[in-house]
């Protein structure tokens, strides 16, 4: 066992290609997180651009339903856990360490493997593509659409299996920042005293690794009916849909909040930044986050108010759905609250944050109206929820996900974006966004359903939907100049200095971008905000607040980059993809899945051989 | 060969007495390791958790036999049931061993645990063989697909485990000087102990509940396992 590590040199290079390939800093997988997920936000773009398309005009045929079907499915599907979900990712690896004032993560070999896995399994889901077989069945693939005789093909395989690995990924991540963040705060840094975002992410964690057991159960079934000739879902056997759907939803509601407390978190950060005013009410932001991952788990059945559940159900879950907007109001009202008052200084990354509030009550009071069972069958499958659902999640987790990009930047880069190009992006991404997906209410309650191809004329939904793919190509425009302001910053942006905004969390105590050991000496924590009473302190004594205290990088012992997550990686994902290969002989599948396992056991074996730092290795690390 | 070199290693009953010194001090003082394992255990939890409640809907709706009251034997699985707790006993021993340095114990009470699991694992092997001798395969009905899943899956979980037990096995024979430490044993041990607490609920539903049940009608299959346990009583 020992001689595997033997055999493949310790890499030691902390530049090029490799450096990138082996690393374990937070702040470079929160790198590769963020452009990647940037990478599959802009292929749901798309697929939603050839959606507008289609829908601008009755009676188009510039694709086949076919093709329709497999584009809202995978538009779907990559927004939510290839775009939304590792952006999230990428402000917990970039901040979560900086803000709590650690090193790392706990685990960072762990940690580079969520990464990989994710990038492996997004494009296992999307090598389907390449043999023509791509998921078609809905972002929630109902059953029994799924089985086999109705999804021919292995479209959906691609699908259970790629999201089965994404599952993996999130889940490790999950772990480990659970732990970070429990047992890694530096000193006088309660819980109490965390910032906003690191208990959002404390609560996205704990959420992922509830909810995503279930969703892996569910695909397993999926996958057993689809593989294996089960009967989970087969009517004929006496299975049952609905099944699907209620461990689809139990899952899916707690993934809701995985996509929206992580922006809360960020925009919690922002408006106290930019309002000079400490966040108005701290433990009641923090207590609502919380009472809304409670809360989560017990609303699943909104989703399913149509399925015929009965009317004590139905009552049930519409008091538990509307009771959960009350946590999601609190924070609004703080954030207002926090804003009241304040020497508000409009930069961009407030605008987006404004812009998140906004559009995000916009969808709560939407949400709020299918809440009630009744009036959701008016709604239910149609573009209603349709605009609901990008108020939150476009008004809501995009513009808190922009907002931070903008925010941290500066931090991220050491260089300052344009505030000029920042702002015409925000304007043109506010107004796209509500030309797009306002539209979209007033078509769902005049009947228009979702999921379809297209519609005859003389409905009178052609100018609605005109006006939503007008807005998608302002949404483009605004995306190409966020694209420009993104590379034209880190060329000629100014140096933006280690803390440009006066801001309160520790981040920005550190060097501009941030050096590889993040905090040469661990700070002390007094109190919230931690960094504001660091420079009152020191104003009230006359002094200034220096970037770094003086103390040799060479002394600081850091993980050493590795190669096994990047090989358990690969072995997890080829047992899945295994699974998918096709010769004409199927059961060549398995003993080519099997040689997947081969591999993820010599990765774990490698792995655990090896130690988390390389002694000698460090010296020669931080010159 | 790093382990085989004990030179630079310290004495045996100090280094394992307490914890390796590159453990780091933690805010709530159980390392990483440990609170992961804590937070896995949680994770799991949902996942049998899922598992056991899509056996529970399906339970009586198989629509073709065999059903659980043709093919269950709950004697047999009560020996196997018996096997896999007492490997619980051998685990807190061996867990203790650990923490008291002693490992020529820890190496003796390791092979104890791994030769329980593997025994529970056997008779689960025999068992799924025999169910599919008598006609009960994965694609037959609900009941097959429900339960093969999931004691499938608990019975991956036993296997991984004593994989692991294994490897602290040959890591403490090699290596008698401090590895594995409490700590790793400890971690193994709260791995072993749930997935014992999963089969105490699985054998109670699966097979004293559930072993009972005849087709579609769950009522009259509760009653017949009533009408069983009664028998053995009277």
């Amino acid at each position: 066992m020992v001689t595997i590590t033997g055999v493949i040199p310790r890499p030691n290079t902390y530049t090029g290609l490799w450096s990138w390939l082996t690393t374990v800093d937070h702040k470079r997988i929160g790198a590769l997180y963020g452009f990647s997920a940037f990478f599959f936000f802009m292929v749901g773009g798309i697929e939603a651009g050839i959606m507008r398309l289609q829908l601008a005009t009755s009676d188009a045929s510039l694709v086949s339903a076919d093709w329709f079907n497999a584009m809202f499915t995978m538009h779907g599907t990559t927004m939510i856990f290839m775009a939304i979900m590792p952006f999230g990712a990428t402000f917990f690896n970039f901040l979560v360490p900086l803000m709590i004032g650690a090193r790392d993560v706990a685990f960072p070999r762990l940690n580079a493997f969520s990464y990989w896995t994710f990038l492996f399994g997004a494009l296992l889901m999307h090598a389907g593509f390449l043999i023509g077989q791509v998921p078609d069945a809905g972002w929630f693939s109902y059953a029994n659409l799924t089985a086999a005789p109705f999804s021919e093909g292995k479209g959906l395989d691609f699908w259970a299996l790629s999201l089965q690995v994404l599952g993996v990924a999130s889940l490790a991540a999950g772990f480990n920042f659970v732990v970070t963040i429990i047992n890694m705060r530096a000193p006088g840094m309660s819980l109490m005293r965390m910032p906003v975002f690191v208990w959002m992410t404390l609560v996205t964690s704990i959420l992922l690794v509830l909810a995503f057991p279930i969703i892996t159960v569910a695909l397993i079934e999926l996958t057993a009916d689809r593989q294996f000739g089960a009967n989970f879902f087969n009517t004929a056997a006496g299975g049952d849909p609905i099944l699907w759907q209620h461990l689809f939803w139990l899952f899916g509601h707690p993934e809701v909040y995985i996509l929206i407390l992580p922006a809360m978190g960020v925009v919690s950060e922002i408006i106290p930044t930019y309002s000079r005013k400490p966040l108005f009410g701290y433990p009641v932001v923090v207590f609502s986050g919380i009472v809304i991952a409670i809360m989560s788990w017990a609303v699943w059945s909104h989703h399913m108010f149509t399925v015929g559940l009965g009317a004590i159900a139905n009552s049930v879950f519409t008091i538990t759905t509307m009771l959960i907007a009350v946590p999601t109001g609190v924070k609004i009202f703080n954030w207002i609250g926090t804003m009241w008052q304040g020497s508000i200084d409009l930069k961009t990354p407030m605008l987006m944050a404004i812009g998140f509030v906004a559009l995000f009550i916009v969808g709560g009071l939407s949400g709020v109206s299918h809440a009630v069972s009744p009036s959701d069958f008016q709604q239910q499958d149609t573009y209603y929820i349709v605009a609901h659902i990008h108020y939150v999640l476009f008004g809501g987790a995009i513009f808190g996900i922009f907002a931070g990009i903008y925010y941290w930047y500066p931090k991220i880069t050491g260089k300052m974006y344009h505030e000029t190009l920042g702002q015409v992006h925000f304007w043109l991404m506010f107004i796209g966004m509500n030309l797009t997906f306002f539209p979209m209410h007033y078509a769902g309650l005049n009947g228009m359903p979702r999921r379809i191809y297209t519609y005859a004329e003389g409905f009178g939904w052609e100018f609605m939907n005109l006006l939503a793919t007008i807005g998608y190509f302002v949404i483009v425009i605004s995306l190409l100049v966020f694209i420009h302001n993104f590379f034209r910053s880190l060329k000629k942006g100014e140096e933006a200095g280690h803390d440009p905004w006066d801001a309160p969390t520790l981040e920005w105590s550190i060097s501009s971008p941030p050096p590889v050991y993040n905090f040469a000496e661990i700070p002390v924590v007094k109190g919230q905000d931690a960094y504001w009473i660091t420079k009152r302190e020191a104003e009230a004594r006359g002094e200034t607040v220096p970037a770094e205290p003086h103390v040799d990088p060479s002394t600081i012992h850091m993980p050493s980059p590795s190669y096994w997550p990047l090989i358990t990686s690969f072995g997890v994902v080829w047992i899945a993809g295994g699974l998918l290969i096709d010769f004409g002989w199927d059961y060549i599948r398995f003993p080519i899945s099997f040689i997947g396992g081969l591999i993820t056991i010599i990765g774990v074996i490698g792995w655990s051989n090896e130690p988390a730092a390389e002694e000698h290795h460090e010296a020669e690390a931080h010159h | 060969m790093a382990h085989a070199d004990t030179t630079h290693a310290p004495p045996a009953h100090e280094a394992s007495a307490h914890p390796p010194a590159h453990e780091e001090e933690t805010n709530t003082g159980i390392s990483h390791r440990k609170l992961l394992m804590w937070v896995f255990l949680g994770s799991d939890c949902l996942f049998f958790g899922s598992l056991i409640a899509t056996y529970m809907v399906y339970r009586g709706q198989s629509i073709v036999g065999p059903y659980p009251i043709d093919i269950i034997d709950v004697p047999i699985t009560t020996i196997s049931t018996f096997v896999l707790l007492m490997s619980s006993f051998t685990m807190v021993m061996a867990v203790a061993a650990a923490r008291n340095g002693n490992q020529k114990r820890l190496i003796q009470w390791l092979v104890c645990t791994i030769v329980l699991g593997g025994g529970f694992i056997g008779f689960q092997v025999y068992e799924f063989n025999l169910f599919r001798v008598e006609g009960l395969r994965y694609e037959t009905n609900l009941f097959s697909s429900t339960f093969f899943t999931l004691t499938g899956f608990h019975g991956a979980h036993v296997t991984l485990g004593i994989f692991w037990l294994i490897c602290l096995a040959v890591i403490s024979a090699r290596n008698p000087a401090g590895r594995p430490s409490g700590e790793d044993v400890d971690i193994a041990g709260l791995y072993w102990h749930f997935v014992d607490i999963v089969w105490i609920v699985i054998f109670t539903l699966l097979y004293l509940i559930g072993g009972f049940d005849a087709g579609p009608d769950v009522g009259h299959a509760a009653a017949q396992g009533w009408q069983w346990i009664t028998g053995i009583i009277t």
